[in-house]
């Protein structure tokens, strides 16, 4: 047990402690990426879709600590060859998996600390409401960490590393609508946002921060519980199970 | 006791996606103890290999195991055993030796105080002990490879894996390493790859020449001189005709240079007729440079040389 803490906390140190500690200005480009189309959706609803956004914010930041993470685990196996001196040890991928996705966390927590006073402040909802909106974060955190998990084993350099970080980033934060309700994008295309799996994240958290702006029923509601459920756990199990670990 | 202190490979072989192959029916059974060093040309698989046995890499087929411990289905033991250094591993750049020694220690096992402390030992040991709080970026190239070294020796790890430890170090720095790995080699058991024949002749106990995929040759020095039919060389530095010996040949070396391979009868009596006739030239048991040259490409042979030849 004490290994196992051990090897979660070196991913922590290297990943997000140090780097914070050694380059403090990632903490405001951290701070800063959650929040730029939400200030733009806050402007242009002149602040009617405020709840909404700060919904889509959160789920934002945790989507986006998977893509971060593709990237920097594309980095350190890519440039630095870690990936490489930490198979050959006693960690194993599930320990590198969950040390990095940690610290994701830690590296988005400044960002979570702000999201966490505006959700007080702009959304009002039931305790049940808020451990939702909690279980949806959590289960996006861990969908996109074992995605990027995935996704950086199976890169070879860092460009690739960014074509995968492009596609991901379009199919989990430009397509779904996050920030502003399902019924705001036009319903030719509403068949290809749920395709994300953001979409129906986004939609039991848009029925429990603003429920008079959507209405859906408690059937879709079930429907997305499900769907973001069954995606997360296939995912996790093929970061572990499946990631390129050990070469075949 | 084969099983113990050996390294041990059966019928490795490794064959890409691609189809194609990096290893082909690579057999072979070292002591493991002391340095090895596997020399190839770039693309005669060595990393493959060097991949394969410190469990990152699945054999095609075959197996291997050291000391016993079989890479593929006792790969979670043996990483408590083996540390390695791949090609082109450099330490991360935004944290210090300190920082990123420790971490390491942390990956394989250990608590915060004790890897900060041996980490702090590693880098003292090996002359980091200024620099251990400055960020790794900011090293020369030498200082990041012993980070590396001090990373491997503070682990603890009795089996080490380096995969072209000194490429695009400077000579300084390079022999400083060497200097390290000879210390270690007592107590530990160095796996390296190289394509540097002077750091595996003044390193290595044992050396494997790998091309092609293939094993070509695998012993001490001594070893792979008698591999090669005639172990010493004539380089005549003096223009004069020369006749191919009895047993013997002419042939262009590894510098482009001719010079005569033969016996240690015939190259001694060759000498003394050279030294009759004032002529000067330089006689060597052939090294692991020509070694090399005739086992992985077959020289050009010529039946004399003139004068007239070019040098």
């Amino acid at each position: 047990m004490k290994d196992r803490f051990s090897q979660i906390l070196a991913s922590i140190l290297v990943n997000a402690v140090y780097a914070m500690i050694n380059y403090p200005v990632v903490l405001i480009s951290t701070l800063l990426a959650p929040f730029s189309l939400f200030i733009v959706i806050v402007f242009v609803s002149h602040g009617q879709l405020l709840s909404v956004a700060v919904g889509g914010a959160l789920i934002m930041t945790m989507i986006s600590s998977g893509t971060s993470m593709q990237q920097d685990l594309s980095h350190l196996k890519n440039d630095f060859k870690l990936q490489d001196m930490v198979i050959s040890s006693p960690t194993s991928a599930r320990m590198y998996l969950i040390g990095m996705a940690i610290s994701e966390i830690v590296y988005f927590l400044p960002v979570l600390l702000v999201l966490l006073i505006l959700t007080a402040l702009y959304i009002s909802t039931s305790a049940l409401g808020y451990f939702e909106i909690f279980a949806v974060m959590t289960i996006m955190f861990i969908f996109s960490v074992s995605l990027g998990f995935i996704l950086s084993t199976f890169t070879s350099d860092v460009v690739q590393s960014w074509a995968f970080s492009g596609i991901v980033s379009t199919l989990l934060s430009a397509l779904p609508p996050v920030y502003y309700p399902i019924s705001y994008v036009p319903a030719v295309f509403q068949p290809v946002v749920y395709l994300s799996p953001a979409t129906y994240a986004a939609e039991i958290v848009q029925a429990i921060v603003n429920p008079g702006l959507v209405n859906f029923s408690a059937g879709t509601i079930a429907i997305d519980w499900i769907v973001i459920t069954a995606v997360c756990i296939i995912t996790t199990f093929i970061a572990i199970k499946k990631s390129r670990w050990r070469e075949n | 006791m084969m099983e113990m202190e050996t390294l041990e490979c059966k019928h490795i072989t490794k064959r890409y996606d691609t189809g194609k192959f990096a290893l082909r029916n690579v057999s072979f059974a070292i002591p493991a103890k002391g340095i090895f060093a596997l020399i190839g040309r770039n693309g005669a698989g060595k990393t493959t290999l060097i991949r394969m046995l410190a469990t990152q890499l699945m054999p095609t087929s075959g197996s291997a195991t050291i000391n016993g411990i079989d890479v593929v289905d006792g790969a979670e033991e043996l990483r408590n055993l083996i540390a390695c250094v791949p090609q082109e591993a450099r330490a991360v750049g935004w944290v210090t030796p300190k920082q990123f020694v420790t971490s390491y220690l942390l990956w394989r096992g250990l608590g915060y105080s004790e890897a900060s402390r041996k980490a702090v030992a590693a880098l003292d040991r090996l002359g980091l002990w200024k620099v251990k709080d400055v960020q790794c970026q900011k090293l020369s190239g030498g200082m990041k490879r012993k980070v590396l070294v001090a990373m491997i020796v503070a682990s603890g790890a009795k089996i080490i894996f380096l995969d072209e430890p000194t490429t695009g170090l400077d000579p300084i720095s390079r022999n400083e390493l060497w200097n390290m790995l000879r210390k270690l080699k007592d107590d530990h058991f160095i796996f390296l790859t190289t394509h540097y024949l002077e750091e595996a002749e003044r390193l290595a106990d044992i050396i494997g020449i790998l091309d092609d995929g293939r094993l070509r040759a695998i012993g001490t020095i001594d070893d792979l001189r008698k591999k090669v039919r005639y172990p010493y060389s004539i380089k005549i530095l003096s223009k004069v005709h020369v006749e191919k010996p009895r047993n013997g040949m002419i042939v262009k070396g590894i510098d482009e240079n001719y010079q005569v391979v033969t016996t240690e009868k015939e190259a001694h009596e060759l000498s003394k007729r050279l030294i009759s006739k004032r002529v000067r030239f330089a006689m060597n048991p052939l090294t692991l440079d020509d070694i090399f040259y005739y086992i992985v490409k077959k020289p050009i042979e010529v039946e004399s040389y003139d004068e007239e030849d070019e040098w």
